[in-house]
């Protein structure tokens, strides 16, 4: 797992947006994911490679076109190293009561 | 009409060769350190597999047949809940791609022919992240994860 890349590419609302569209409906075209985002196509394409790179997206092609995959097994390496190992019991009870707060 | 399908691609890199993490997902003595299950077949084409839980109750959690093998690259199978084993149509893919790629391995899983939004697909989006995660931590470090560990309960 590369930490810094996949926190690099987590570090910018545009990517997370990718991904939320992505676990939203997973295996879309560079197209697809263009109309949901205002932005220029290029951008667009420079924000995935990133992602890309982090290894958070991964492309298959389909005849003629590329569709993007949500990978989330280094967010799952994460999760373990970053957030499973301080205190699990602890963060569970404020989950709760964020839950309860927020009306949830 | 046919029921909307859903597909899955995972990808993680592991420092090790690909007759090692073939074999960790072929051979049941490795397979159940990291995923606390054995896949269990002759693994010949059209042969059947099943996936058991490494325990006394040894469940049958999931069968299905080996459509392709070609170690240590390639691995094809079919993917049902044993519930479901008699209907065609409950039947998913999973493929398993295995590269080398500089001085590691890089291993894809494709599930796809899901339906979409039932159980299985929900199940296997928690489920492979976790083991892949397990596994590469176990071909990497010796050790795997806890895959059935659930957040301590307040």
């Amino acid at each position: 797992m590369d930490a810094d890349k996949i926190f690099k590419a987590l570090g910018d609302p545009t990517r997370r947006k990718l991904l939320d569209l992505l676990y939203a409906r997973n295996g879309q075209t560079l197209g697809e994911l263009c109309d949901h985002l205002d932005m220029a196509r290029q951008s667009v394409t420079q924000h995935i490679g990133l992602l890309e790179a982090a290894n958070l997206v991964s492309t298959v092609w389909r005849g003629r076109e590329k569709l993007h995959f949500i990978n989330p097994v280094p967010l799952h390496e994460v999760y373990e190293r970053w957030v499973r190992k301080f205190e699990r019991q602890r963060l569970s009870l404020l989950h709760d009561l964020k839950k309860e707060l927020e009306g949830e | 009409m046919s029921k909307e399908k859903t597909s899955f691609v995972y990808v993680t890199y592991i420092r090790s060769t690909p007759e090692k993490v073939f074999e960790a997902i072929t051979k049941p003595e490795i397979a159940r350190r990291y995923w606390g299950h054995e896949n269990v077949s002759d693994w010949k084409p059209g042969s059947d597999w099943q996936h058991v839980r490494a325990n006394e109750e040894r469940t049958v959690n999931i069968v299905g047949k080996v459509v392709e093998i070609a170690p240590p690259t390639r691995l094809v199978i079919t993917w049902a809940n044993p519930s479901q084993a008699a209907d065609p149509a409950s039947y998913s893919r999973v493929s398993f791609d295995v590269e080398a790629y500089d001085d590691m391995v890089r291993l894809t899983v494709t599930h796809d022919e899901l339906e979409a939004g039932s159980g299985m697909a929900t199940g296997i989006q928690k489920g492979w992240p976790i083991v892949l995660s397990s596994l590469k931590s176990l071909l990497e470090t010796g050790q795997g994860i806890d895959v059935f560990a659930k957040p301590k309960a307040a």
